[in-house]
């Protein structure tokens, strides 16, 4: 005899409940996480380098944690900002998820860090999937990497509270359209802040730090759209579009 | 690509439910992938059917329902389908405050399983 269970589950169901326990404890601690992604090389090391180093010049007790495939070069850069830092190594995996983020935290995270940095593994697509608790996502997009990013990665983009502009100081050489840039944020994520920043020409010093402190404090100033629905929602069936059927493929 | 942790994590959760149903072998998991969940079905089902070995779930088939993605403008009342790449600023009045009605969804609806025939002769497990 053919039995249905009829289960309505959140395939992320277990990683959201851990970030969310992970929320509460830090909240409880008086930590908040900021969560950094990016692509590889568009300069989230060496833009957070700059943030550490000037939230310890302002006496803010911060930390951070890098995420990578391999090497521990990106702990050996952010460590020269003098604030505790620790690298975790994901042998391969592609993204971090709030237990993995928990189990590093045991242990190591000083007591009184008010925000926790972490910088995930380099990739637009996987870890944007993965809530780790944090109170601040943030999306960094360097000008080399061309106007149209938000939307070949619009679910990274869509789901940021904050974008940040890398690189603006070679912006004219790579002919940046930022303005083409802007106008594709606001397509997938309206009303999100977009900040230009230059790690060598020292633009946007501090913002980065300012919107984290900000949103330990407050929460986010921005709520996109795309997580106004989370994977959870147990929607009827009329708001079901789309036919039921064995997809090939459903992208265009 | 991390179309394997989730399909580790669709397994997880499917032997959890059907285990104490007293499933030894599931014929299907139908599952919802909005446009917007992240996910890119192919890669799934061939990460689904690779993880699903040794498993109460090997050889079963995974059955995915695509929903599109949907917007709603709550200053003008409009709503569209957002298409891919989605535009979630209102295409009518350009108004920021927008809900989105469907698109996210990664979730798994149901699970099929034959229970054993008594005639034939079962693959005892373990």
């Amino acid at each position: 005899m053919c039995r249905v269970l009829d289960l309505q589950q959140a395939v992320l169901a277990k990683n959201d409940a851990c970030a969310h326990t992970l929320r509460e404890e830090l909240a409880g601690r008086g930590t908040a996480v900021v969560n950094l992604l990016s692509s590889p090389g568009s300069g989230k090391t060496a833009l957070l380098e700059r943030e550490l180093t000037r939230a310890r010049e302002r006496g803010v007790p911060v930390a951070a944690l890098t995420a990578d495939l391999a090497t521990e070069n990106d702990a050996v850069r952010l460590a020269r900002s003098g604030v505790p830092v620790k690298q975790v190594l994901t042998d391969g995996l592609c993204h971090l998820e709030a237990e993995m983020l928990g189990g590093h935290l045991d242990g190591w995270l000083p007591a009184g860090t008010r925000l926790l940095f972490v910088e995930n593994v380099g990739n637009l697509v996987c870890p944007a999937s993965y809530d780790l608790g944090e109170t601040l996502r943030v999306v960094l997009a360097s000008v080399t990497e061309g106007e149209d990013k938000p939307l070949k990665y619009p679910t990274a983009f869509g789901l940021a509270h904050l974008v940040l502009i890398t690189k603006t100081d070679i912006a004219a050489a790579v002919d940046f359209d930022e303005a083409a840039f802007r106008a594709n944020v606001e397509r997938v994520n309206p009303g999100a802040e977009v900040v230009r920043t230059s790690v060598r020409a020292g633009e946007g010093v501090g913002v980065l730090l300012d919107r984290a402190l900000a949103a330990r404090e407050g929460g986010p100033a921005h709520i996109p759209v795309m997580t106004r629905q989370s994977h959870h929602a147990h929607d009827a069936s009329a708001d079901r579009v789309g036919h039921r059927d064995t997809v090939g493929s459903s992208r265009s | 690509m991390h179309e394997m942790s989730i399909a580790l994590a669709v397994i997880d959760q499917v032997e959890s439910a059907v285990r104490p149903a007293g499933a030894t072998a599931v014929s299907s998991v139908r599952l919802q992938i909005g446009e917007l969940a992240g996910v890119v079905p192919d890669a799934l089902a061939f990460s689904f059917q690779l993880a699903c070995e040794g498993t109460v779930l090997a050889g079963a088939e995974l059955i995915t329902e695509p929903i599109a993605a949907r917007a709603r403008c709550a200053a003008c009342d409009r709503t569209w389908p957002a298409g891919m790449p989605p535009r979630l600023s209102c295409p009518g009045c350009g108004g920021a405050r927008v809900e989105l009605l469907s698109g996210r969804e990664l979730r798994i609806t149901d699970v099929s399983w034959h229970d054993a025939p008594v005639p034939t002769p079962t693959h005892e497990e373990r």
